[in-house]
């Protein structure tokens, strides 16, 4: 009587650990739908902000948003991969090693706004490129390394030991039997990996304040020479995100209808972050389903 | 006598401070089917793993003593480990089929091995599958994944893609110890075709095993080679009181 009582228990305080934590999610994006969905519209996701008139909408906020995720993973998806592949197959147990992850460790716990400040200096400041889409780039490379790195490293450890001694004693070498066979078969969860690491990216805001700067130039969207000032292709020049913009309308905004800004850009960026994160469920299990089954 | 493909003496090998094979020495014949039997942690498929130095990949093992394959040391310095694996050539205890296609499972020993002609590939591809006597189950879904066949065809697929880089010698380590009975016996008949090409060491905990599939027997037990001979002889009558208390249960 007394363990099932305690067995009772222990089910009913996980049980209720695990609604609490759907319910301030659902809370959340319901709050945020309710107030911001309404003002969603197609002149709202294309049209350009407005600065003191009332009727701007967010299309070049999307557009950096997308562009710079882009960037960004440009750098991150490589050297994160190459860095999960040498911690679990090349790494042995040794100080470099050790070394390694507590880096690892250290820069996935430094706050953004750090980031941000270390990209002013290093990334707009000392490369003397200014508020540029690539610095913006590069600070959320910094902050997604270490979850790429992670990531992979775990995908990678759970692709079963058979499958390389299988390789290897068809006499493949290692780097062969990485390429071929490790990857491969690591891809379903590389990929959802990536992808939630880009709905950790699309939300920042705090390292683009001064990286990838607050504002943008006029966009001409048929302007497609990337070195033109006004290309929306153009990675040197700055670029204001969704999620920065966000925080600049409410901190700073001088437009009238700045409630039908914010919350409508807020519900934008919450349903990206849950298509992304839908889609890498979606996707990584489709993967999965046609590489194993019939 | 049939002519020695594989000779070994003096082999010893330790795990850390585990002493796993004593001074084993052993000759195995060119095609010939050699078992290896004995109880769990005997050191028989440790043996077995020294053969194409699949052991080299683990951790504090350290091996002395020679085997010769055709005469030369396979532990000699300059030994190249990639192209000796490429002559013996391993089946391992569970089906270990790549999640790819059963086109692309046979086709990936010839491919890293250089092979890129599309018609030569499928060629050897057909004919690693007949040899293997599977070819007229998977025909149609060449180009469908592995993993959806049953665990018989799938240890088939594994032999197949090993014959694709034309081994001289099979080494199988249990190979139908997680197989159903039909899908057994279809592995201990394609043994029987094999033999006539290739020389073949298998590692089987079944005695029957060992008796229906094999010519000549080695008992081990504790790291030490007990009784090598004639599978026949071995089973009706071994000399050593050991071996016999294993073969007639007494023990194992």
């Amino acid at each position: 009587m007394n363990s099932r009582l305690a067995d009772r228990i222990a089910t009913f305080i996980f049980w209720t650990g695990a609604l609490l934590v759907i319910t301030v999610l659902g809370a959340m994006i319901v709050y945020i739908l309710y107030h911001g969905g309404k003002y969603i519209s197609w002149d709202f996701l294309t049209k350009p902000p407005q600065v003191v008139r009332a009727g701007g909408g967010i299309g070049p906020q999307i557009f950096n948003s997308f562009y710079l995720l882009f960037l960004s993973m440009v750098f991150t998806v490589p050297v994160g991969l190459l860095g999960g592949v040498y911690l679990a197959e090349y790494a042995r147990n040794n100080k470099l090693t050790e070394a390694i992850r507590l880096s690892i460790e250290t820069l996935n716990s430094l706050p953004s706004i750090v980031v941000g400040l270390f990209g002013l200096l290093v990334f707009v400041n000392m490369t003397g490129w200014g508020y540029t889409l690539i610095s913006g780039a590069l600070a959320l490379a910094v902050i997604n390394l270490p979850l790429m790195v992670r990531i992979s490293e775990e995908s990678i450890r759970g692709v079963p030991d058979s499958l390389r001694e299988a390789s290897l004693a068809l006499g493949a070498n290692h780097w062969q039997t990485i390429y071929r066979v490790v990857l491969p078969s690591a891809f379903p969860g590389l990929i959802s990996g990536a992808i939630i690491t880009s709905g950790r990216v699309f939300g920042e805001a705090a390292a683009l304040l001064f990286t990838a700067g607050m504002s943008s130039p006029a966009l001409d969207f048929s302007q497609w020479n990337i070195f033109h000032p006004a290309s929306p292709l153009n990675p040197f020049r700055p670029a204001e995100t969704l999620a920065v913009h966000i925080w600049k309308v409410n901190t700073e905004g001088l437009i009238p209808d700045l409630r039908r800004v914010a919350d409508g850009s807020a519900a934008v960026l919450i349903l990206v972050v849950l298509g992304f994160n839908l889609a890498a469920r979606w996707l990584g299990r489709k993967i999965y389903r046609q590489m194993t089954a019939a | 006598m049939a002519q020695v493909k594989i000779s070994v003496s003096n082999l010893n090998l330790h795990y850390g401070d585990f002493h796993a094979l004593k001074n084993v020495n052993l000759e195995v014949e060119e095609n010939q089917v050699t078992a290896l039997i004995g109880p769990s942690g005997c050191g028989k498929s440790t043996f077995l793993r020294t053969l194409n130095r699949m052991n080299d990949l683990i951790e504090g093992v350290k091996v002395d003593g020679e085997i010769l394959l055709d005469g030369q040391n396979i532990y000699r310095q300059e030994e190249d480990v990639v192209s000796l694996r490429k002559r013996i050539g391993m089946v391992f205890q569970r089906p270990n089929p790549f999640p790819m296609s059963v086109y692309d499972n046979i086709a990936y020993g010839p491919r890293i091995h250089g092979t890129k002609n599309k018609r030569k590939l499928d060629e050897i591809v057909e004919k690693s599958l007949r040899a293997a006597v599977l070819w007229d189950e998977v025909q149609d879904r060449l180009y469908k994944s592995a993993l959806g066949l049953s665990g018989g065809q799938q240890q088939r697929v594994c032999i197949a893609r090993l014959l694709a880089v034309e081994p001289e010698v099979l080494l199988m380590d249990e190979p139908t110890s997680a197989l159903d009975p039909l899908a057994t016996m279809k592995i201990e008949e394609l043994i029987q075709v094999l033999k006539k090409d290739y020389t073949i060491i298998i590692v089987t905990h079944n005695m029957q095993q060992a008796a229906r599939v094999s010519g000549v027997t080695a008992f081990f037990l504790n790291g030490d080679l007990i009784e090598y001979g004639v599978t026949e002889s071995i089973f009706t009558k071994p000399t050593d009181k050991r071996t016999e208390d294993y073969i007639t249960g007494r023990f194992g």
